[in-house]
């Protein structure tokens, strides 16, 4: 794609001597929607308040559009941000709210009536101008927080958990508001979020975090479908992680069994570590399966069964079907050779937390 | 029986209520009541008169000592209010430890025996030879006030979210302008009552006013004390009832202004 429209390089960070960013480097493209995953304390947050302004880095620089914002105030930088707890001004009603950031810039009466209609028709709230925030259900806040960000036709949108508060039903339709929003207007989105379904709903790129390390950066498929290391294969999704050796290219050998991959280059007889997702496992006759096992756990999950497959080593496979398998049955377990993904074992601690950085 | 013993009950709640209502308020009643008396004495009832009323106004001492008292509170409470608020502030932005201690200190003025503070006051003003008079008043009211109007203006402070503030900056406020736009009407009800809190300990402080006010000068409350010496005129009893019914009208407004503020 064309250049990166933000640039962030070697940002550390810490808060009373706890690193919470080390030496982070990020770039993102204009025009793209970049989330930005992870559990809680990741630093993910933090990040985001890095290129807002809120927070300044102790080492590193923040770059948009060529030029270094490292040490610009927020209210000086191109770009706005829908908070977490929509943070809309009480004592103002909605128009009010909108027209805030236009007024600042000095904009004409008519602009600012314009922009404020034009806003609200975007987010699906027309006529709502006089409306006190209080009125307004938490859905509705959100998206008057959201108008209230895009109105000032910032270059980037910052948006920090910005669904956290709402209900699922609610959650899953902002969802698809926002991706229409992102496509409508054309903008930068930097969505912040420890929800691994809505990062690979809305994301062209993710990127998994973990003890301010980027773990893993790609396309919800290739965060999901060839998961880096442990850690993203553990966060995103659920997922068989188990210990295996590489016998040789597109041959792995998993708990006594050979399985054939189509993965090369890891060497002859390396340990690994294999992922394979629950979904991708058939289970099949015991005659014809590469390992044989016998069904302990099934729960009925509505689009699928969830069942637990202990083969006689004593590993727990969790396998995902349509098709029902009841308890104690012994069954074969067969996976094809694309969904097996392997991942070199991490050397040690640090590294795993640092991950297969680039 | 049991009817019986509930109407004793409530008989006897009712009696033990009108009796401390009785000792709280009867001393003042009787001030009140022997303010428009017209004789002199303090048993009998000599008739309706307004004629202490007009003493007092015409009196130079009273009228110098009203307006002497209406400025150090005004002034006081202004100053105080505008400094409490920039603590506030900066105690908000500090981390927990600082906080606490600072918060800590501002506190022990309040809870420090009037008569230490105003001898304390006193003391640092001469030695480094302030000589007493309305500014020191003022200064050592400015002092006092400062813990209440913090106090009052903390508790809102700290319910605002950092996030409006963040928000306005965001949109592209400065500090300043992002402060005075989203922050201060939020904190305003507790600005306000601080300011009133202020303005009533002003006004009926004595004692420390005692220990730094110089000679000539004089606030209503000093002036009852010199009066009461040289035995009291029914003028005071009016100047009294005054006071009262301004610190009591004070303390209606800061108790309901909050309040009305928040159901808008």
């Amino acid at each position: 794609m064309n250049q990166p429209l933000i640039n962030l390089k070697n940002i550390t960070k810490s808060f009373d001597g706890a690193v919470v960013l080390d030496d982070l480097n990020l770039s993102v493209a204009e025009n793209t929607f970049v989330t930005l995953l992870g559990p809680s304390g990741c630093g993910k947050t933090t990040t985001l308040r890095i290129i807002g302004g809120f927070e300044t880095a102790d080492q590193g620089q923040v770059i948009f559009d060529g030029e270094d914002i490292s040490k610009l105030p927020p209210n000086k930088r191109q770009l706005n941000t829908v908070f977490q707890k929509y943070a809309l001004f009480t004592h103002m009603n909605i128009a009010e709210n909108i027209a805030f950031g236009l007024k600042i810039k000095g904009k004409s009466k008519t602009y600012i009536q314009d922009k404020i209609k034009y806003a609200l028709k975007l987010v699906n709230l027309d006529g709502f101008e006089n409306r006190s925030v209080s009125s307004l259900s938490g859905g509705q806040q959100q998206r008057i927080a959201i108008a209230r960000a895009i109105v000032n036709e910032p270059r980037v949108l910052l948006l920090d958990e910005p669904l956290g508060a709402l209900d699922l039903k609610l959650r899953q339709d902002m969802q698809y508001e926002l991706i229409r929003l992102k496509n409508e207007l054309g903008i930068t989105f930097i969505y912040v979020t420890h929800d691994q379904e809505e990062a690979l709903t809305m994301s062209d790129t993710i990127v998994v975090m973990n003890q301010g390390y980027i773990q893993q950066t790609g396309t919800p498929e290739q965060i999901y479908n060839e998961p880096e290391n442990a850690f993203v294969a553990d966060f995103i999704g659920e997922s068989n992680i188990i210990h295996g050796t590489m016998i040789r290219d597109e041959l792995v050998e998993i708990l006594g069994a050979r399985f054939a991959c189509v993965d090369k280059g890891f060497g002859t007889n390396k340990p690994v570590d294999v992922v394979i997702r629950p979904e991708d496992i058939d289970l099949v006759e015991p005659s014809r399966g590469t390992l044989t096992g016998i069904c302990t756990h099934l729960i009925f999950k509505g689009v699928h069964y969830e069942m637990e497959v202990t083969t006689p080593d004593g590993f727990e496979w969790l396998v995902h079907s349509t098709d029902m398998c009841p308890v104690g049955k012994q069954v074969g377990i067969h996976v094809d050779p694309f969904d097996i993904q392997i991942m070199n074992k991490p050397a040690s601690e640090d590294e795993e937390a640092v991950g297969v950085n680039e | 029986m049991s009817r019986l013993k509930s109407i004793f009950q409530q008989t006897w709640q009712n009696l033990y209520l009108a009796a401390i209502l009785i000792f709280l308020y009867a001393p003042i009643a009787t001030m009140m009541v022997l303010s428009f008396n017209s004789s002199k004495s303090r048993t009998q009832w000599g008739g309706f008169s307004l004629q202490w009323y007009r003493d007092m106004f015409a009196s130079r001492n009273i009228m110098a000592a009203l307006q002497n008292t209406l400025l150090i509170a005004f002034l006081s409470a202004l100053i105080a209010t505008v400094i409490g608020l920039a603590a506030c502030i900066a105690i908000n932005s500090m981390r927990t430890v600082p906080k606490a201690v600072i918060m800590g200190i501002t506190n022990i003025p309040m809870l420090n025996a009037d008569i230490v503070t105003g001898i304390s006051l006193m003391l640092a003003f001469i030695a480094f030879g302030i000589s007493l008079g309305f500014k020191t008043v003022l200064i050592a009211h400015i002092t006092f006030n400062i813990p209440y109007v913090i106090l009052s203006i903390m508790p809102k402070l700290k319910q605002t979210s950092r996030a409006t503030y963040e928000a306005a900056m965001d949109l592209g406020a400065g500090p300043i302008y992002a402060f005075f736009k989203i922050v201060f009407p939020d904190i305003l009800p507790g600005v306000l009552s601080g300011f009133l809190l202020a303005f009533t300990m002003s006004l009926d402080d004595f004692i420390i006013t005692h220990f730094t006010r110089g000679a000539g000068i004089n606030t209503l409350s000093t002036l009852i004390y010199s009066e009461v010496r040289r035995g009291i005129r029914p003028s005071m009893y009016a100047l009294s009832t005054m006071i009262f019914l301004i610190v009591l009208s004070l303390l209606i407004i800061s108790n309901f202004a909050p309040k009305k503020k928040e159901q808008i």
